[in-house]
């Protein structure tokens, strides 16, 4: 099984989109594959029409009272679950803080049952730098950050990726991708040209900032199953290949 | 698909598509319906099963079914009730039987079980499936309904063709066992849905007039004791008739070696019930069907003894000690090349006048006795008639067995031998009339004693037989020196072994006939332990 979290400090950059979108071609191309969503927004359980409640709370889950498993939701496309999210989950760090000697290593340890029943685990993670993040950081094999192209938001990557290399052991690949990208602003794609010169792990493939992005919570559906030939829809493609190019 | 619940629509042919309306109007009222062109699952699916001819898998509680797809297709091996055993990919699949399983886990499982027996397809579907998704208030999709419409083919020569009802089965969303209940009861309510309680294949079976197993070489005629004795007699033969001719297509497409076999077996049983039982039936009818039978017997055992050579090749083969087996392939090349002489003429007697003239003039004067019996002048019951034969002839055989010495010559146990399979036959023709315990115990005793002067004689004509084509190998300048010096040491081998079964026999034959053993046969005649 592959992990992919997706990750970012700041909120609304694209990161659910992503997660949604890429979770559903990872699907489409017939891998089995199970979306978590950690944000107690319940933004990508929306996206799939599933309530996000889950029994117990996250409280259940992450002490072990209820499996993993019993809280996965199938959506409505073929090999693609999702565990929902749940308004408890804004606790999360309590909970986890107070879970065993390992308290950054939970969420990691919670995925390892469904090891064999998945090939790609996607997480998508609440915004925040916190334990939950954290943990997150350390399950994942790869971590798929998304980029408004502004000089702010550089500085973060490079925070993160100083973050990460602290890491003993297991140190998640990150991968950087921009998001929201208007290419009628000169900054933009000024931003974009340098840094993709610069770094190696910045994806060559940025997703463009498009109102039709902004009518899956409409569709309640992921744009690459709703509007697949869509230039959106087809730069989510291209990405997800560029992020599987090495699997 | 998990949580799968399979109802059958129970409409009158032409009124299905009212009936499926009916079923989304109920679903109506608790979901949003949405039919889904493109769900997996729905589309066109084309499924074989396969056993043998005598049902060896399904006798074994298995199934076999091969759902094709584009190229080659995919064996999967269940249990009769479902449980999946074993499946295999295979990439090409002949369009005609002998089926050879390519290597696998499918074969690796059944091998042994069908030896030597060929897989055959028993039935074909073509079932094509529409899938309609159930959504909760929310528009997310909570159940699926999975219609199959399905077209199931006997694949014989004159090829049968049946509609099933058509099947539906609701499939439950992971984490949404509520709405799939829910679907399940309302469809359960409905009128003209019922609960699917055959598999497909059994349906299709029965929709195709056919059941599981129903073809078995065993005698298994329906007879009971009061009956008149020629009445039962003619149902018996009636009933080898039947397994005869079953036979003859699997023969004539040479599928596999027991098509033969159990032909043959059933020809002897005949002679065996003209002989022991003819005297209920008129004599010019006996005594005719007595040489037609006998000449049906001849034509089948050169191909017969051929099969047995070369079904126990590699064993016997395997066994040589000074040999190397492979100084015995040009012994094999010869006997294929054999078989295929030996079959044309086997093949062209079976298509031939003579014996259609059996089947046909056989049949006829067996049913007017079974139909018109009961009236006849002489009539001893069934009963008596399995009694009196049943019990002389094992009082032959206590006598001649009786006399053998370590001095006999060998015919004497070969014409024991012969003695005891008639016993062993009418044991058989009169199975349903006798208490099934004492009749186990009997049997028992009687398939040693058998098993030995089978022993005891086969070594013997195999040892004959290995000489004769010795001969016509060195005639034919086809035998290279070390063949023939390895023949001779199977040779050998048969001597021994005949030897060991003669050494056997007072032992095996005392057990049979000796004071218990009476006893035992005493008790199946009498009924009184």
């Amino acid at each position: 099984v592959k992990i992919f979290a997706t990750y970012n400090i700041k909120g609304g950059v694209g990161k659910t989109t992503a997660a949604v979108n890429l979770a559903y071609l990872s699907a489409a191309d017939g891998n089995r594959t199970l979306l978590w969503d950690l944000d107690p927004q319940g933004a990508a359980s929306f996206l799939f029409r599933i309530k996000p409640r889950v029994k117990g709370g996250g409280k259940a889950l992450i002490r072990g009272t209820k499996a993993l498993d019993d809280a996965i939701k199938g959506t409505d496309f073929d090999d693609l679950d999702l565990i929902p999210a749940d308004f408890t989950y804004r606790n999360m760090d309590l909970l986890l803080g107070g879970a065993d000697k390992k308290p950054t290593r939970r969420i990691a340890q919670l995925l390892r049952p469904l090891a064999a029943e998945y090939d790609h685990v996607f997480l998508d993670c609440p915004p925040s730098i916190s334990l939950v993040s954290e943990n997150v950081m350390h399950a994942a094999d790869v971590l798929v950050v998304p980029l408004i192209p502004t000089t702010l938001s550089v500085r973060t990557l490079d925070q993160l990726t100083e973050f990460v290399a602290g890491f003993s052991g297991h140190r998640p690949q990150v991968c950087a991708f921009f998001s929201m990208v208007d290419r009628r602003k000169r900054l933009h794609l000024e931003i974009i040209k340098t840094l993709q010169a610069e770094r190696a792990d910045v994806a060559a493939t940025p997703i463009p900032a498009l109102s039709l992005i902004e009518r899956m919570s409409v569709e309640r559906a992921p744009i690459t199953a709703f509007a697949p030939r869509s230039v959106a829809a087809r730069a989510y493609r291209d990405l997800w290949t560029e992020l599987t190019k090495d699997i | 698909m998990p949580g799968l619940r399979g109802f059958v629509l129970e409409a009158l042919p032409g009124d299905e598509e009212d009936l499926f309306s009916a079923v989304l109007a109920v679903l109506g009222q608790s979901f949003t319906v949405a039919t889904d062109p493109d769900a997996r699952g729905g589309g066109e699916r084309r499924r074989t099963w396969l056993d043998t001819f005598d049902w060896r898998l399904y006798r074994a509680g298995l199934m076999l079914q091969f759902e094709q797809a584009r190229r080659g297709g995919r064996l999967l091996l269940s249990k009769t009730d479902g449980t999946p055993q074993a499946e295999q990919d295979v990439t090409s699949w002949p369009r005609r039987p002998p089926l050879d399983l390519p290597e696998g886990p499918v074969r690796d499982r059944i091998a042994v079980l069908i030896s030597p027996r060929a897989l055959l397809p028993i039935v074909r579907a073509v079932s094509t499936a529409s899938v309609t998704r159930l959504l909760n208030a929310d528009g997310k999709t909570v159940a699926r309904l999975t219609a199959d419409h399905i077209t199931v083919t006997a694949p014989s020569r004159a090829a049968t063709t049946a509609e099933l009802a058509p099947r539906l089965a609701v499939a439950e969303v992971r984490g949404y066992p509520g709405p799939a209940r829910k679907a399940t009861a309302l469809l359960a309510g409905l009128p003209g849905v019922a609960y699917a309680s055959q598999d497909v294949f059994i349906a299709a079976l029965t929709a195709l007039g056919r059941h599981p197993a129903d073809y078995s070489s065993s005698v298994a005629a329906e007879i009971t004791a009061e009956m008149p004795a020629p009445v039962a007699v003619a149902r018996l033969l009636l009933r080898l008739l039947d397994t005869l001719e079953s036979n003859v297509d699997g023969v004539l497409r040479d599928i596999d070696t027991e098509f033969l076999h159990d032909l043959r077996v059933a020809v002897r049983r005949t002679r065996s019930a003209i002989k022991l039982l003819g005297v209920v039936l008129p004599d010019e009818l006996a005594a005719h069907y007595k040489d037609e039978f006998k000449w049906l017997g001849d034509v089948t055992t050169p191909v017969r003894d051929l099969d047995v050579h070369l079904l126990g090749f590699d064993a016997v083969a395997g066994r040589l000690e000074a040999a190397s087996p492979a100084d015995l392939e040009p012994l094999r090349v010869f006997l294929a090349q054999r078989r295929v002489r030996e079959f044309r003429r086997l093949a062209t007697a079976l298509r031939g006048p003579r014996v259609r003239a059996i089947a046909d003039d056989w049949r006829k004067a067996l049913l007017e006795i079974r139909d018109t019996g009961a009236s006849r002048r002489r009539r001893p019951t069934a009963e008596a008639l399995a009694l009196s034969t049943t019990g002389r002839a094992f009082r032959r055989i206590a006598a001649q067995g009786g006399s053998i010495t370590p001095e006999s010559p060998p015919e004497s146990l070969h014409d024991l031998r012969k003695r005891a399979k008639e016993l062993r036959y009418l044991l058989e023709f009169f199975a349903p009339l006798h208490d099934p315990v004492a009749y186990r115990k009997v049997v028992g005793d009687l398939k040693q004693l058998q098993d030995c002067l089978g022993d005891f004689q086969d070594s013997e004509v195999q040892r004959d037989e290995i000489r004769t084509l010795a001969d016509a190998m060195l005639a034919e300048r086809t035998a290279p020196a070390a063949t023939l010096l390895a023949m001779g040491e199977i040779a050998a081998k048969l001597a021994r072994s005949q030897a060991e079964a003669r050494d056997e026999f007072a032992a095996r034959f005392a057990r049979f006939a000796g004071p218990a053993g009476r006893e035992r046969v005493r008790v199946l005649l009498e009924g009184r332990p």
